[in-house]
């Protein structure tokens, strides 16, 4: 490996490496301010220079190539003086109201004036004053802060894909704006504000909520699709204050999309903080005793096969598993977490994950998506898509119309009969896929959800199988959930059946359950004629509406618990907060009920509750990392094939569960949306 | 005296006050596109040689040596296509010598294209011309048609077997569209803010192409160099600095004017035999600025014996830039006229990098204070550091540009600021308090 010399200290780097990465090999700390590792290189904030030798200048280490024998300082007085220099600068026109500003305690530019600047001003001329330009409801501007690293601009155009942000005017006089003045349309468009090293650019809905300092930090993951977005949860008191990413460049990188971020203040309307029980067609306040005592009555009045329950978008595997025994203690078996029918075949660990990982798109050379809009249902997934379309330049091709997705694709066929000529080998297209090395398929859950749901995954499948595309080097069989409960809880085999069939679809259309127990499920259709539902959850949202009874429990942060993302990688989402009100962890209620059920020794307890789900769960590896296979041949289930069209079904990417349901930021985005969408062209 | 004259016989630019028409027929009287096949058979490292030979120095400012420009061309076409870009977004105030070779000599320029083209395995060359230039932007296009007719570009231009087509862009008027790698993102359609170097237009340039970029004078005198060989143009002026170069005289003269002259005549001669000398007489010289407005100017005792060339220039602590003579005489205010160039620096910086953006309005602002003579002492050594902080840290040369005529202000005229400039305010409470006590505990003496 070449050698450099930083400080007269000899290190090896890699051969691509910038100067400013060298010194970092060598730990020494550059200070910068455009420089970010996942954008582009500007090179114009200039606070990197350093000292390199024969060079008169001094130069940026951001965007100079580290070469054999280079020899760098950036102990010296000269480089002492440049960054001394263009720190004065930056704070010429940097307005000094730190104590009113926001970014106060995690603001790059504070931190490092501190170190590389000098504390009187010499500028005594009158501070440029811009304009506040408005860029939606997330982003709270101040651009008087702004110091035109350009950071915001690149990841718009670069990572979120909408060239919406730019710099006009020039000198002195440029401004970062979003053009017209419109909010940007992007779902990431929010991680311009943890871009932005100075004030300028931050969060309207935490705008003078707290101080970085008086926060409480618990890295945890997210629920709000099925990615599982590492992030770290802020909360104040008991209060959730704001969400924010954490680097896992195995999911999202440095990015979290703007529901994950902000559906966080639904976390405080809406809540469910005592029982209710439903009394004249009324639901009145109640206690645990008397709804507990209620249920147990109930249920025990009921044959077995009369109960049902149903598990909902957000739980995680521990209380479903709690669930799941609870009614092995009612005897049935009527348990179901899916919300729409789609086909789910449970024999094997690869028909329901995204078997390529996030990660391995970037190795793919070519993308076929079949009935999926990945920019809304797992949008940290589409981002990585297009990196990778923007790296490699690869072909995007879509079964369905799934709209705009931020990066140029072709749409191949409406039809299932597409497909079919496809997988027969009847299309020009089948020969393209098959000349590529490492291809790959994504199958949404809208393509699953149709009459020939079955017979496109399992086509699908044996087509791939057939000509190697499935093996233990490279898989290109994808399936892309909706939910962060989905694939933990087919783990579980949360079905009425092996077979994972819809019967417990059809016995809820033929009424044919006397009582529904819901955990937490919201978005399951349900024509109420009859039923006593059970309601248990942290929101008050659509299945509160119908419920009888109830019962008021944790939200994500509020319990530990594990949650299996789509790749089938099991993490940790951790509590950060409390249970408001009386309401109580999941599996403690079931406990509460078990008690009063009479059945004292089959109490759960959550550690062995972990330690049973986990086993539960196939070719698990280790937590946080991606689940072994070791593939052998199964055998080929025959399939019936329907002529309909590919609907891609719109997801109300920022309604999409009870707590975004319960944000105010969301529904102002989604405002915001859905008025976009009118003006325009559209008339 | 008489030696530093230009021969009429030497000279280039036989038509630069349009005694003798532009069209294409009047130049080919004056020999242009005389034999340029021949030439272009000689081949690419004959002409590179040759022009190596001349010692031809860029035109532009930077004073680059050519043939050392275009041997870093890449010698074979790889994937990508080859680019010449001509730079004709002649903005440096005082500098109007491209504009006079657009108007009556554009077939030199052409014929100059086709062979930098051809020495560059360029097909396509780009002129990019500045926005305010349309007229001669116009006159540009007609010679291009008249060229075209005559067969000497396009599908084996001039019979060369060479292809090769020339457009016209033209700029927004932005002065660091001169810059070349911000003249490339121009062309290319996005806002004009110069590149990170490296990489280097040769390697990686329009389009990511490899591009050479070169000045209209230079490219324009490429033609007669290599007919009349690289050892003639060399002979003219002094070593290293050699060959003729129009110089454009402005300011306070008699008659400003456009002249080509030997590289290394002495400034007063200039001034004095072309310009019909100084308004109010030699004595009544103040200061000149030598190459543009970016170059820091000189003061009167220098430029009593200095010689106009690379070399001297920049041992003077100043620059030949593009050869604008500015001549200001003693009834200017000098310190108004850097403000006002300051101020024009301050307009025109891109805002792409933190120095050049805040400091140059810093700069003006300062500088429009001692003009107005409400600057304190202080000012002076702040306004200093200023330009050095500026100068060197920049990504392009602009920081350099604007830093540079301040610079030269404070060098030459520093008594003149001094004496503009007054103590501290009149009025100044001196409080020393220790720093970072809360003012209210001081104010109670019980504390």
């Amino acid at each position: 490996m070449p050698k450099i010399s930083i400080n007269g200290k000899e290190i090896e780097f890699e051969k691509g490496m910038t100067v400013l990465q060298a010194c970092e090999l060598a730990d020494v700390e550059i200070p910068r301010f455009c420089y970010h590792e996942k954008l582009s290189i500007a090179g114009n904030c200039r606070m990197c220079l350093v000292e390199m030798e024969k060079s008169a200048k001094p130069i940026a280490s951001c965007a100079m190539p580290a070469t054999e024998g280079m020899k760098i300082k950036t102990n010296t007085a000269f480089v002492e003086k440049a960054r001394k220099g263009v720190m004065e600068f930056l704070l010429a026109n940097h307005p000094l109201d730190c104590p009113v500003c926001d970014q106060g305690g995690e603001c790059d530019l504070q931190d490092q004036s501190l170190y590389y600047g000098v504390d009187k001003s010499r500028f005594v001329e009158n501070k440029r004053d811009v304009k506040e330009k408005y860029m939606g409801p997330l982003i709270k501007t101040q651009m008087t802060r702004c110091i035109h690293c350009t950071r915001c601009v690149r990841f718009a155009t670069e990572v979120a894909g909408v060239p919406e942000i730019g710099a006009i005017g020039r000198g002195e006089n440029m401004e970062i704006t979003t053009y017209l003045e419109k909010s940007m349309k992007s779902e990431l468009s929010a991680n311009v504000i943890d871009l932005c090293p100075v004030g300028a650019l931050t969060s309207k809905p935490y705008a003078f909520e707290a101080r970085p300092w008086e926060l409480n930090k618990t890295e945890t993951i997210d629920v709000m699709d099925a990615v599982g977005s590492n992030v770290r949860v802020d909360t104040y008191n008991w209060e959730v204050k704001r969400v924010l990413p954490r680097l896992n460049n195995d999911i999202n990188e440095e990015w979290i999309s703007d529901k994950t971020r902000y559906s966080c203040d639904g976390l405080l309307k809406q809540r469910l903080d005592i029982p209710y029980i439903k009394i004249n067609n009324k639901l009145q306040k109640s206690n645990w005793d008397e709804a507990i005592d209620l249920i147990v009555k109930k249920i025990k009045n009921l044959e077995s096969n009369q109960i049902a329950g149903h598990v909902g978008d957000m739980t995680n595997i521990e209380n479903a598993l709690g669930f799941k025994k609870l009614f092995e203690i009612f005897n049935s078996k009527n348990l179901e977490f899916r919300e729409k029918k789609f086909y789910i075949n449970p024999d094997e660990k690869i028909n329901y994950i995204f078997n390529t990982s996030i990660k391995g798109i970037e190795e793919s050379d070519l993308v076929l998506l079949v009935g999926s809009n990945p920019r809304h249902e797992a949008t940290m997934l589409n981002a990585r898509l297009r990196k990778t379309y923007l790296q490699k330049k690869i072909k995007i091709y879509s079964f369905g119309d799934p709209g705009d997705l931020t990066y140029p694709y072709e749409i191949i066929g409406k039809k299932t009969d597409d497909i079919k000529k496809f997988i027969n080998m009847e299309s020009e297209f089948s020969k393209k896929f098959l000349s590529t090395k490492k291809p790959m398929i994504i199958i949404g859950e809208s393509a699953l959800e149709l009459k020939s749901g079955k017979y496109i995954f399992e086509e699908l499948k044996n087509f791939l199988r057939i000509n190697n595309f499935v093996n233990n080097g490279w898989n290109a069989l994808n399936i892309l959930v909706q939910n962060a409960s989905t694939v933990g809880l087919t783990d579980l085999k949360i079905f009425p059946n092996q077979k994972a069939d819809f019967s417990f679809f059809d016995k809820l259309n033929k009424k044919e359950f006397k009582f529904l127990y819901l955990l937490g499920s919201d978005n399951l259709e349900i024509k109420k004629n009859g039923e006593f539902i059970v309601y248990q959850g942290s929101h008050g949202d659509k299945g509160a509406e119908l419920a009888d009874i109830i019962l008021p429990s944790a939200a994500y942060t509020e319990q530990n618990g594990l949650y299996e993302n789509l790749e089938g990688r099991i993490q940790e989402c951790k509590k950060a907060s409390y249970p408001i009100g009386e309401a109580k962890e999941d599996w403690k209620i079931f406990n509460m009920i078990i008690k009063k059920y009479g059945e004292n020794e089959k109490v759960l307890k959550f550690e062995s509750l972990r330690k049973e789900s986990l086993d539960n769960v196939a070719n698990f590896s280790e937590i946080n990392e991606l689940p072994k296979f070791n593939l052998t041949d199964t055998n080929k289930i025959t399939t019936e094939f329907f002529s309909e069209d590919v609907q891609i079904k719109e997801l109300n990417y920022y309604f999409s569960n009870s707590i975004s349901r319960a944000s105010k930021t969301m529904s102002e985005c989604n405002h915001i949306r859905q008025k976009i969408k009118k003006t325009g062209t559209n008339n | 005296m008489e030696k530093n004259m230009l021969k009429k016989d030497n000279r280039i630019f036989k038509n630069l006050y349009n005694e003798l028409g532009w069209k294409i027929d009047d130049a080919l009287g004056r020999d242009d596109w005389k034999s340029t096949k021949d030439i272009i058979s000689k081949g690419r490292e004959w002409i590179i040689n040759e022009v190596k030979t001349s010692e031809l120095r860029g035109r532009g400012g930077a004073g680059f040596s050519t043939g050392l420009k275009w041997s870093f061309a890449p010698k074979e076409v790889g994937s990508r296509p080859h680019y010449l870009v001509i730079n004709a977004d002649e903005s440096e105030p005082g500098t109007c010598k491209d504009r006079d070779i657009l108007r009556f000599e554009p077939q030199k320029l052409l014929e100059g294209c086709l062979i930098a083209g051809y020495t560059v395995n360029a097909h396509v060359c780009y002129i990019y011309i500045r926005g305010e230039y349309l007229n001669e932007g116009k006159r540009l296009q007609e010679a291009i048609n008249q060229a075209y007719e005559k067969k000497f570009l396009g599908k084996n231009a001039c019979g060369s077997g060479w292809d090769f087509d020339i457009h016209i862009h033209y700029g927004a008027g932005a002065y660091i569209c001169g810059e070349e790698t911000a003249l490339l993102e121009s062309i290319e359609g996005n806002k004009g803010q110069p590149r990170l170097k490296p990489p280097f237009p040769a390697l990686v340039g329009l389009y990511g192409c490899p591009t050479i970029v070169n000045n209209v004078e230079t490219i324009a005198v490429v033609p007669t160099i290599l007919r009349r060989g690289g050892k003639w143009f060399a002979s003219i002026g002094k070593p290293k600095n050699t060959g003729t170069k129009i110089f454009c005289i402005s300011g306070n003269v008699n008659s400003p004017c456009n002249v080509e002259e030997e590289m290394g005549i002495p400034l007063k001669d200039l001034i004095e035999k072309h310009a019909g000398g100084v308004v109010g007489g030699w004595e009544n010289l103040q200061a000149v600025i030598p190459g543009g407005s970016s170059m820091p100017l000189l003061s009167k005792k220098i430029c009593d014996t200095i010689t106009m060339d690379f070399d001297t220039l920049i041992e003077n602590k100043s620059g030949l830039g593009t050869a604008g003579i500015v001549v200001i005489n003693k009834q200017q205010d000098i310190v108004a006229c850097m403000a006002r160039i300051a101020r024009f620096y301050k307009h025109e910086s891109c805002g792409q990098c933190t120095p050049c953006r805040e400091g140059a309005g810093w700069m003006w602002r300062i500088l429009d204070r001692v003009a107005q003579r409400k600057a304190t002492f202080k000012d002076i050594d702040l306004l200093s550091d200023v330009t050095k902080q500026i100068e060197g840290h920049t990504i392009c040369a602009f920081g350099e540009g604007s830093a540079w005529p301040v610079q030269g202000l404070l060098r030459h005229f520093r008594k003149e600021i001094e004496s503009r400039c007054r103590e501290e305010p009149l009025i100044k409470k001196r409080v020393n308090n220790p720093y970072l006590v809360d003012q209210h505990l001081l104010e109670n003496k019980n504390a």
